[in-house]
């Protein structure tokens, strides 16, 4: 067998073993969700009159809030399911199972390359389900074209693609599945200090620069214009910068664990 | 500490066998300490060699290496035929590993662990299927297969693990520490397990604390201390390292123990125990005679025992600090 055609073999195999980890144990997938979820409707129905008089200078109602909120909602949706990725590579690292990989003729990627494909794949499933919990609550894309929208999905993978890597090396790093969780932790946190819940130019001026150029708020400002047609300015570029710059260092970091010697 | 190293045995017929596992001058250290310190090994194909030594001796590291998961500092290392250094990938088709904690993924079933083998072994679906039912039953898991390995005891877990490691028929296994943490009935099983691995030609390689696991299925033991071999051969051979058997008595009366040691000449003496050895084969002739002369000496022991050499008294003599309490001082003679 050539080493290309080994190599989708063995990933192949490592990303159904994945899939199926999530099939067996949706309740893990579904509590990740949980967050998104309860953010969803808690900014919506209990703080959503507040929260709408700050958007649009003013005069927007709760139906507009729904729109505005959705589409950083989707990314904390992928920044919350790839903490299940984080916690699943550190329980492979730390149990034996990446040893008993390693001393097989297998090809050496695979375990890496079925963590994050499958990481990805979850991260579509979950956004799908808050996408379908926000129409369900009134979102509606305004005037997105079959473009956008493929747009919109292909950045949604792309940002998934980022943070699946940085918590597959989170993973890999993390001395146990707890700590793997909680080093994960900031990844759902980051959303509320981007512009998911209110717009960056509200915030306090000092602290703009940072909501305004962490990962989130770009990749959620290009979501927004594609979807609801509002300004994306260079926030596109910004945010697949971003996205290129994590899968980079994200790589780099989950194989050099991986080629570690174990102790 | 002295060095014994036995001649390499052949097999049968006088023609030595090919060796499945070789290390020549296999050296790791971690930072300033030195785990293994120049280690040489020749396990001949389709025997059974036993690593033996204390915690920290460096065994698990040994497997590690030789099982091509870290790799070593220094040492000419060939498994299968194999060069560790130049093509660890060949090495590893010929091998099967199964390390000290269980490396199942608990979170499927064992069947599906099995097919999760078999697709890595590259095996075709049926193929599959059939050496995971093969194995399933040989390991009496069939009960079991369609549950969660995480709902599995420490021994099945243990065969699900062994049974994971068969898949691919590897000729020459790797097993650390196999009955660590099982109760008395799995690690029988475990041994039973074992055996059977070599009547079909594999070769082993375990590691184990257990002298009796050692004498009971190695061919070959290798104590393992400090990062050196300290000695190597049969567990005969082994035995042989250290001074026969003695039949052991014991006295609570301070009186009747300084009479009976002034009464005999040959023996050992231990003060602060109240026991004296008495140098035995611990045949039967042997002790009636030494129990004749007792009673025509009048001496009459609280206790008496007979110990015949076992693997315990070479371990001890070859891995415990010079001061072992309990060990008789001409044991390193």
């Amino acid at each position: 067998m050539s080493s290309l055609s080994l190599a989708v073999r063995d990933s192949n195999t490592m990303l159904r073993r994945n899939l199926l980890h999530a099939w067996r144990y949706p309740s893990g997938t579904l509590n990740l969700l949980l967050t998104p979820i309860m953010m969803l409707l808690l900014f919506v129905y209990i703080f959503g009159d507040v929260m709408s008089a700050g958007i649009g200078g003013g005069g927007a109602d709760r139906s507009d809030y729904i729109a505005y909120i959705v589409p950083g909602l989707l990314l904390m949706t992928v920044g919350s399911t790839v903490i299940g990725a984080a916690v699943s590579v550190c329980v492979d690292m730390t149990q034996g199972l990446t040893a008993r990989f390693r001393t097989m003729a297998s090809h050496r990627g695979s375990l890496l390359v079925g963590h994050v494909v499958g990481g990805v794949l979850q991260c579509v499933m979950s956004v799908v389900l808050v996408g379908a919990v926000g129409v369900a609550m009134g979102f509606r894309s305004t005037d997105a074209t079959a473009l956008e929208w493929i747009t919109a999905f292909g950045l949604i993978t792309l940002f998934a693609l980022a943070l699946t890597w940085i918590a597959v090396g989170m993973g890999a790093a993390s001395p146990n599945p707890e700590a793997a969780g909680n080093m994960a932790m900031p990844l759902i946190l980051l959303p509320l200090i981007s512009s998911a819940f209110i717009p960056a130019d509200t915030m306090p001026a000092w602290f703009q620069p940072i909501a305004e150029y962490q990962p989130f708020t770009p990749a959620i400002e290009t979501l927004r214009g594609l979807l609801l047609g509002t300004e994306i300015g260079n926030n596109g570029w910004i945010a697949i910068a971003w996205c290129v710059g994590l899968i980079a260092l994200g790589y780099r970091w989950s194989t050099a664990q991986f080629n570690r010697d174990p102790k | 500490m002295p060095s014994f190293v036995m001649p390499t045995s052949n097999q049968g017929d006088g023609h030595p066998s090919p060796t499945a596992v070789s290390a020549v001058g296999l050296r790791k250290s971690y930072g300033d300490k030195t785990v293994l310190d120049g280690i040489d090994l020749h396990i001949p194909a389709g025997s059974v060699f036993a690593l033996l030594g204390p915690n920290g001796a460096g065994k698990t590291t040994a497997v590690k290496i030789l099982s091509t998961l870290i790799t070593a500092d220094a040492g000419d290392l060939h498994v299968g035929g194999h060069d560790l250094a130049a093509d660890p990938q060949a090495a590893r088709a010929a091998i099967g590993v199964t390390g000290q904690f269980s490396a199942v993924d608990g979170l499927i079933t064992g069947e599906e662990n099995m097919l999760l083998m078999a697709d890595l072994h590259h095996l075709s679906k049926s193929e599959g299927r059939r050496v995971g039912v093969e194995l399933l039953e040989r390991f009496d898991l069939v009960e079991a297969a369609k549950k969660p390995a995480s709902t599995y005891s420490g021994g099945m877990k243990r065969r699900l693990d062994i049974a994971m490691t068969l898949v691919g028929s590897p000729r020459i296994i790797f097993l650390d520490e196999p009955t660590t943490g099982l109760d008395p009935r799995s690690r029988h099983t475990m041994w039973g397990i074992i055996r059977g691995l070599v009547s079909d030609g594999v070769t082993v390689f375990l590691t184990t604390q257990y002298l009796e696991e050692a004498d009971e299925l190695a061919d070959r033991i290798a104590v393992l201390n400090d990062g050196k071999i300290a000695a190597e051969g049969t567990a005969e051979e082994l035995k042989r390292l250290v001074p026969g058997g003695h039949i052991r008595l014991r006295f609570t009366d301070p009186v009747a123990y300084q009479s009976a040691a002034d009464a005999l000449r040959e023996v050992t003496r231990d003060d602060e125990a109240l026991s004296l050895s008495i140098p035995s084969d611990g045949s039967q002739r042997e002790l009636r005679s030494i129990l004749d002369w007792l009673d025509s000496a009048g001496i009459e022991a609280d206790e008496l025992t007979v110990h015949t050499p076992d693997l315990d008294d070479v371990f001890f003599a070859l891995t415990g600090p010079a001061n072992v309490p309990n060990q008789p001082k001409e044991s390193l003679r």
